[in-house]
């Protein structure tokens, strides 16, 4: 390689090197304020905020959901298999939305740390099935289980 | 110069030729095309009638036909051009710049669809179009380059000097690559992990990501199509004064 060539290719290097360098340090310092939600275990160490918008993700913990019979009301709690969160909400649930189910809410923390909701989304994982095998493994009980490293990064 | 030659193949050199480039991708065409249409066309009716649904989101996962592919293909073709890119900057080889350029439309594209398909299997599934988690934000910021890439070609008005800062832009945004791959490792998103990994089996059964497999191979053919078809012009509009071009007009 002639050297103009190759003080062009170091040039080239150092640029992408570089930069990479930088948005990752940039990455790094901003790296909490990119979660797009706080999981239960940061809520219950009260790093989350209280009384700003946050949203708050796990998975709605079975038998947890309590609906009012006169209203669209609805509590439920989520979790990350080491603390859970409450979760008030008025209005429609996704279709996804079901007990054991992984959700994102929107919302306000109040003072008992029971999230006031006024969005809830449902988060789907990575496994997909056609609906006979789910069934003869949930049969089994070798369902895949979503980790709590999932909502708790 | 000889010394160069031992450690790189011919056929580099060869293709810094526009006139060489030209001729071996009218030949490659033709081949490229009925893989494509074999492989789309076999994808889409497996795909959409054959594959299974789903357990959880029934029929409306089978957009992940569209937009994996769509999404894996619109970061392969930002790399290429950013290889491409470099290639031009160092070894100053005009070929190299009219694939970088030719790169930038089609990838755009690319990206809106993924963006687009992917918007619409948000809203059934999360109950949203858009959420401004790390994975879709990155993926914004993707098709953003490609469109200053675009610009970048457009208001400059010498091509060298085009080429030269559309690349330099083009390996800056690289960065974003490994960003948008690890996002949803890295960061809580709504986004759900990669069900492909290279370490371990895919999390879907064999009848559902066949499928899957064919269309990302013929997402990849149908952009060697476009992009061959693109260069081709690209390489006879910048060498129309050339004595081989103006002989090729006269024939026709």
């Amino acid at each position: 390689m002639n050297p103009k060539r190759k003080r062009r290719l170091l040039i080239v290097l150092f640029l992408v090197f570089g930069v990479c360098v930088a948005v990752g340090l940039t990455l790094y310092a901003l790296s909490q304020n990119i979660n797009l939600f706080y999981s239960p275990s940061q809520i219950a160490k009260g790093e989350a905020p209280k009384e700003t918008r946050i949203r708050a993700g796990g998975m709605v913990v079975d038998g947890s959901v309590k609906r009012d019979t006169q209203s669209l009301d609805v509590t439920f709690a989520i979790t990350d298999y080491e603390h859970t969160t409450l979760v008030k909400y008025s209005g429609i649930l996704p279709d996804l939305f079901r007990e054991g189910q992984g959700i994102v809410a929107q919302g306000e923390l109040d003072a008992n740390n029971v999230l006031q909701a006024s969005e809830v989304l449902a988060k789907h994982d990575e496994n997909y099935m056609p609906p006979e095998v789910a069934e003869a493994l949930k049969a089994t009980g070798n369902m895949p289980k979503p980790e709590a490293e999932v909502f708790n990064k | 110069m000889s010394e160069n030659k031992k450690w790189l193949p011919r056929w580099f050199f060869q293709l810094a030729s526009p006139r060489w480039c030209y001729d071996i991708t009218g030949k490659l065409l033709p081949g490229f095309v009925i893989a494509m249409l074999l492989l789309l066309v076999t994808g889409i009716v497996w795909a959409l009638m054959f594959a299974p649904a789903d357990y959880q989101q029934g029929n409306s996962f089978r957009i992940i036909y569209i937009h994996v592919p769509s999404a894996i293909l619109a970061q392969s073709c930002y790399m290429l051009m950013a290889i491409a890119g470099a290639i031009g900057l160092i070894w100053k080889m005009k070929v190299a710049d009219m694939v970088a350029k030719s790169c930038a439309p089609i990838g755009a594209t690319i990206a809106i669809m993924a963006l687009a398909t992917g918007a619409i299997w948000g809203k059934p599934t999360w109950g949203s179009w858009w959420v401004w988690d790390a994975r879709l934000t990155s993926m914004l910021i993707l098709l953003f380059l490609y469109l200053g890439v675009i610009a970048l070609h457009s208001a400059i008005e010498n091509e060298v000097t085009a080429a030269q800062s559309a690349a330099v832009l083009s390996l800056v945004g690289l960065v974003n690559i490994p960003i948008i791959k690890y996002s949803v490792e890295w960061w809580n998103t709504l986004h759900q992990p990669a069900t492909f990994k290279l370490t371990e089996k895919p999390a879907m059964p064999p009848e559902m990501w066949v499928p899957l497999l064919v269309m990302v191979i013929g997402f990849y053919c149908f952009f060697a199509v476009s992009l061959m078809l693109r260069l081709r012009n690209e390489i006879l509009q910048r060498e129309r004064r050339a004595g081989w071009v103006r002989e090729l007009i006269e024939k026709q």
